[in-house]
């Protein structure tokens, strides 16, 4: 009761900070418990030498770790997936979702087959995918009418094709929606004169809708680097533990020494990579803040 | 002039349908194959799934992908449903590791949201900001912390070492936030001169606002953890507490057959969600379209 006495007579600033912090606590305390505060125990582990003895080695974890052949492996084939990835995520969304602009039939219908993949759990498709891409699976069968080769997709410098398969199978739809919403903002009126001034459907594209679209092409970008980021799962779930050359991505490198509970690896490792994700983070504000003025000013 | 317009019309409706094709296959295939005997199963796949040929069992030298199966069966469904009790409790781990973080991560969302939106400061902004870059992070960094916190606290292998990071992880924040400062101000105003305290005004003017976000949210996050692998295989060890979506890749390979059944039960809560919120999904997904306010 004396709390509530206190809370009435604070002034409606004080009262307003106060219920402010009371609505936000629940969730910050979770945040705070399960992320911020052991990750400010995980700095400080990838700064000692060991959780026992405690002294201070300062970049050492950091400098085995980039010496590290497991953790080069991962981070490059992270990295080389990513680079073909997140391109091709971004230019064929942007392509179903100007596909879907046009007058074409069935337009609601085909806009809920390209989403679909989202709904389907990875687990559920791997079985498919592995009669498709197995060394005797269809996608051999049907190139042999060609007279080609059999590939081992699985298990040759191939195997990150078939995961960016998947990738783009599983996330295009989500980009092309972020897509469809950004072109239907593209003022009416601005598409009007250029028709009315005879442009080209190309002239249309590359110098109307492209520049209302920046921002939105920026956030796929970011977005699907993010989720190239997390490919993991769909690699895990179609080579398990151990995948070939290729597939050996930075999760399976820290699942690994999950396994060896070597708490200065694993703690230099998550930090180098939130170091990487807060540039590339921050280059999507600052990025975002100049295109997007560009269109709104 | 017009003709050509159709043509060019036509070809688009050709490239939409090509595409639309790749994009359902892999899941209309899986439908159909669970349907298949494993016996026809082990013969069309056999080359794929070795192992799957012990029994004698007729196996094709080729692989031979089928739509229809020569036989429609039941048969996988009724052992994954009724004769192994693994895959259904693999199944239900799967239901009360995502209910719980579904209805906890949006319960406290809205409560938080409600605060970022309708309270604003400087210690404010800065607290969203680490938010949003907490939700950019990708699981090799988030996985990191999670573990330390269930080893301290001893939850470690048990599932609320998965349910409560899940509980709290803050895209639900992020875009219920969005959805919340699109309120008018005025409405809230109003029901304050009408004399509702601040969990009347929460409780009454601003939730039914955003039931659709609400639902549109709840959506996201489950599709989301119903896929889950990272954290499940790193804070379970007891492969007795793992979710299907986890599981369904081990299965052996004499299985296989089960496996498809099993894997199109699984599809189905997502399924029967996508069907009745896809309008509410694609809202959802429009309004995470930029990650500033």
């Amino acid at each position: 009761m004396k709390l509530k006495e206190r809370f009435d007579r604070l002034n409606d600033r004080a009262r307003d900070r106060v219920s402010g912090f009371l609505w936000l606590a629940p969730s910050f305390l979770g945040v705070a418990v399960f992320y911020i505060v052991p990750f400010g125990v995980i700095i400080y582990y990838s700064l000692i030498d060991n959780p026992i003895s405690r002294n201070f080695v300062f970049l050492d974890n950091f400098k085995a770790l980039f010496q590290n052949e497991a953790f080069k492996l991962a981070a490059s084939n992270t990295l080389k997936f990513s680079a073909v990835a997140v391109p091709l995520a971004v230019v064929l969304a942007l392509l179903l979702a100007l596909l879907l602009e046009a007058r074409i039939p069935l337009k609601s219908q085909f806009r809920t087959f390209f989403l679909s993949p989202m709904m389907v759990p990875v687990a559920s498709i791997v079985l498919i995918w592995q009669v498709l891409f197995h060394y005797n699976g269809v996608i051999n069968e049907f190139i042999a009418l060609f007279g080609a080769d059999k590939i081992d997709w699985l298990q040759s410098e191939y195997n990150q094709l078939v995961v960016i398969t998947l990738f783009l199978w599983k996330n295009l739809g989500y980009n092309m929606i972020l897509f469809m919403a950004a072109l239907s903002n593209v003022p009416r009126e601005l598409l009007e004169v250029a028709d009315v001034e005879g442009a080209s459907p190309l002239y249309k594209l590359f110098a109307v809708k492209l520049r209302y679209l920046s921002p939105t092409l920026l956030f796929v970008t970011i977005l699907s680097l993010i989720n190239s980021f997390k490919v993991f799962r769909e690699v895990y779930l179609l080579t398990g533990d151990h995948p070939y050359e290729g597939l050996y991505m930075l999760q399976h490198f820290m699942n690994n020494i999950f396994k060896a509970l070597d708490y200065q690896r694993l703690a230099s490792a998550a930090v180098t990579l939130a170091i990487a994700m807060v540039i590339i983070i921050g280059a999507l504000f600052i990025a975002e803040n100049r295109f997007g003025r560009d269109v709104e000013g | 002039m017009s003709k050509l317009r159709y043509v060019g019309r036509a070809v688009l409706f050709i490239l939409a349908a090509i595409f639309a094709i790749g994009f359902l296959l892999p899941t209309v295939l899986t439908v159909t194959n669970s349907f298949m005997p494993q016996s026809e199963i082990d013969a069309n796949y056999g080359l794929v799934f070795e192992g799957a040929k012990k029994g004698g069992s007729y196996t094709a030298d080729r692989i031979n992908l089928k739509f229809i199966p020569d036989k429609v069966s039941f048969s996988q469904y009724i052992t994954a449903l009724f004769k192994s009790p693994d895959y259904l409790l693999k199944f239900w781990n799967s239901v009360i590791l995502v209910v719980p973080i579904v209805i906890l991560q949006v319960g406290f969302a809205s409560f938080a949201a409600y605060s970022f939106a309708r309270y604003q400061g400087k210690f404010k902004s800065t607290l969203f900001f680490v938010y949003i870059v907490l939700m950019l992070m990708p699981y090799q960094v988030t996985v990191v912390p999670n573990y330390l916190v269930s080893d301290w606290t001893g939850l470690l292998n048990s599932r609320w070492a998965v349910i409560f990071p899940g509980a709290f992880a803050p895209f639900s924040v992020f875009l219920l936030t969005k959805f919340m400062r699109r309120i008018p101000v005025s409405l809230i105003e109003a029901a304050k001169l009408d004399g509702s305290n601040e969990w009347q005004v929460f409780w009454r003017t601003c939730l039914p606002q955003c039931r659709s976000a609400l639902y549109s949210i709840a959506i996201l996050v489950f599709l989301d953890y119903w896929n889950m692998v990272e954290l499940p295989i790193i804070l379970l060890e007891d492969a007795a507490q793992q979710p299907l979506s986890v599981y369904l890749s081990t299965i052996n390979a004499g299985e296989v057959g089960i496996a498809f059944a099993t894997a199109v039960v699984y599809m189905i809560p997502p399924f029967l969600l996508f069907l009745h919120g896809e309008e509410a999904l694609v809202e959802g997904i429009t309004h995470s379209g930029s990650v500033k306010g």
